[in-house]
């Protein structure tokens, strides 16, 4: 079926002007997410998001997408090579499951913003709330504000970089993921502790903060992990759970 | 799921807006719960006792209601019906009179005080809200809920917002563990729910703590000491909006501020046609942390 809307996109885009607009006060969803999957590149602004969820999602190739206002749940969703600009706040499970490219919210992120993701950069410009990084499996992700409790839960890749505070139980169960914190810690989950901060962290700190655009010292980090504890089951540990 | 959304004004200039931008705040969270619908909005004081009454047979129920009133309580009674539900303007001092007038006649009351009115019905929002004229309304402050039942019936009485004392009103999203011996305790001093909903036991547990004394913030304190479970708790009095969440957080909640109002959604969805709600300032209440405005 076309819809009036898709009929719109379709006529935006033989125009050929770079960057592409599709306004969200008259286009479905859904057609949103299908032409955007159907590119292998350009620059793209979304307008009038006006909350709505699963806005730009499984997108894959190096789009350049700017969403103008704050999202719903799951924004930029199955991220792939993807760059996904929001210039407000956003729901629910930003960038969950990203694989590659970026995603970056100028306002604040709710819940368990990056979940899960494979790779690729979160930036969130100002706080997220609870269960930031949850299961994260290799993606990078800095929050320039603060994060909320059970953040990094069960995370067993990637970094997760704060430069303000991080919420109760940071890093429970945590696998391999790296935890940097630049403010108080509230309190560190079941196998999260604190380890030395060695060159090779200042590096890799040094770059993601330069990535995220984030002017901060990496000295004034310190540095979670995992003390490896809980990896297989064993009896004298039965009481960290 | 369930949506709340709830608007506080802090200036008198939206105020003849205020059950438009509700309404449209309301239906915008439609998706997040079919079953019921409801809003209460705080308009002008009035000079006397407001009740608001439902009866699934309105035609009957309140032919005569006006007259009957009169005679009983010696004075002059209004009685303005809207679909099943009729807001009583009472003469004060009257309310225990009326109560037990009602209870003797099976009509059911939604709440009562001198600014609150309460308009819950089955069905979706954009319904319910059409059906009491909630668009039309001005007022000062107003909450809004649509519901997805999950532990009680779908009925009037199961929508939202409850009101237990006064001018007093809550909506829920979550589910409580600990209602039954809550409501228990709540009986014995006094505050009995009428239904076996568990948001209502909450909305008791507030009334009995104003009751005794502790302002609005000390109430919604005492809600994560003593209620167990899930919960994203919206509270309205007479001059006052309140928010808190459990300690898990796990029910969304977001927040706008501006120099104009207070509000609360579920989603941003619900601000979306919010004046100035671009230049607001959006952020997502904290867990286990209360919040409360009052002019």
């Amino acid at each position: 079926m076309t819809t009036m809307a898709n009929t719109q996109i379709r006529e935006d885009l033989d125009i050929g002007l770079q960057p592409r607009t599709i306004d969200m006060a008259w286009t479905e969803l859904r057609d949103l997410n299908s032409t955007l999957q159907a590119q292998t590149g350009g620059e793209w602004v979304i307008e009038n998001p006006r909350g709505a969820h699963a806005l730009a999602v499984g997108l894959q190739a190096p789009l350049e997408v700017t969403i103008k206002g704050s999202t719903g749940y799951y924004c930029a969703g199955m991220n792939k090579e993807a760059h996904v600009h929001v210039t407000g706040s956003v729901g629910p499970g930003v960038a969950e499951n990203m694989i590659s490219g970026s995603v970056t919210v100028e306002g604040d992120a709710s819940q368990y913003a990056g979940a899960t993701g494979h790779g690729g950069l979160l930036v969130i410009k100002g706080n997220a709330s609870s269960r930031c990084g949850i299961s994260m499996k290799g993606i990078d992700i800095v929050v320039h504000g603060n994060i909320g409790h059970m953040s990094a839960f069960m995370a067993q890749s990637g970094n997760l970089v704060v430069l303000g505070d991080a919420g109760d139980a940071l890093g429970d169960s945590l696998y391999e993921a790296r935890l940097f914190v630049r403010g108080k810690v509230k309190s560190l989950g079941a196998d999260c502790i604190e380890k030395e901060m060695r060159p090779e962290h200042l590096e890799i700190l040094a770059d993601l903060l330069k990535r995220a655009g984030a002017d901060a010292d990496p000295s004034e980090f310190r540095r979670y992990g995992s003390a490896r504890k809980l990896y297989n089951f064993h009896v004298d540990h039965a009481g960290d759970y | 799921m369930c949506g709340i959304v709830g608007l506080f004004l802090k200036k008198d200039d939206l105020r003849p807006q205020l059950g438009d931008l509700l309404t449209d705040m309301l239906i915008s969270m439609t998706d997040r719960g079919p079953d019921s619908a409801g809003i209460a909005i705080y308009g002008d004081d009035s000079q006397g006792l407001k009740m608001t009454i439902q009866s699934d047979t309105p035609d009957e129920t309140f032919a005569g209601l006006e007259d009957n009133l009169n005679a009983l309580l010696g004075a002059p009674v209004q009685v303005r019906v809207v679909d099943t539900h009729a807001v009583l303007a009472l003469p004060e001092g009257s309310e225990a009179e009326v109560r037990a007038y009602m209870a003797e006649k099976g009509i059911r009351i939604m709440g009562a005080g001198q600014s609150m009115e309460i308009f819950k019905e089955v069905g979706l929002p954009k319904d319910v809200a059409a059906r009491f004229g909630i668009r039309q309304m001005g007022g000062s402050h107003g909450i809004g809920h649509t519901r997805m039942a999950t532990e009680s019936a779908v009925t009037t009485l199961g929508a939202h917002p409850f009101s237990t004392d006064g001018d007093q009103c809550l909506v829920h999203n979550g589910s409580l563990s600990n209602h039954n011996r809550v409501r228990r305790e709540l009986a014995r001093k006094g505050f009995v729910p009428q239904t076996q909903n568990d948001t209502e036991v909450a909305a008791c547990y507030i009334s009995s703590r104003l009751a005794e004394g502790a302002n609005l913030g000390e109430a919604l304190e005492g809600t994560l000491e003593d209620l167990d479970g899930f919960f994203t708790f919206v509270v309205g009095t007479k001059n006052g909006f309140g928010v808190v969440r459990d300690p898990i957080a796990c029910k969304p909640a977001v927040m706008a501020e501006t120099d104009s109002y207070v509000a609360f959604g579920s989603e941003y969805r619900a601000f979306a046609n919010l004046p100035g709600i671009e230049n607001a300032r959006i952020w997502e209440p904290e867990p286990a942390t209360v919040y409360f405005w009052e002019r």
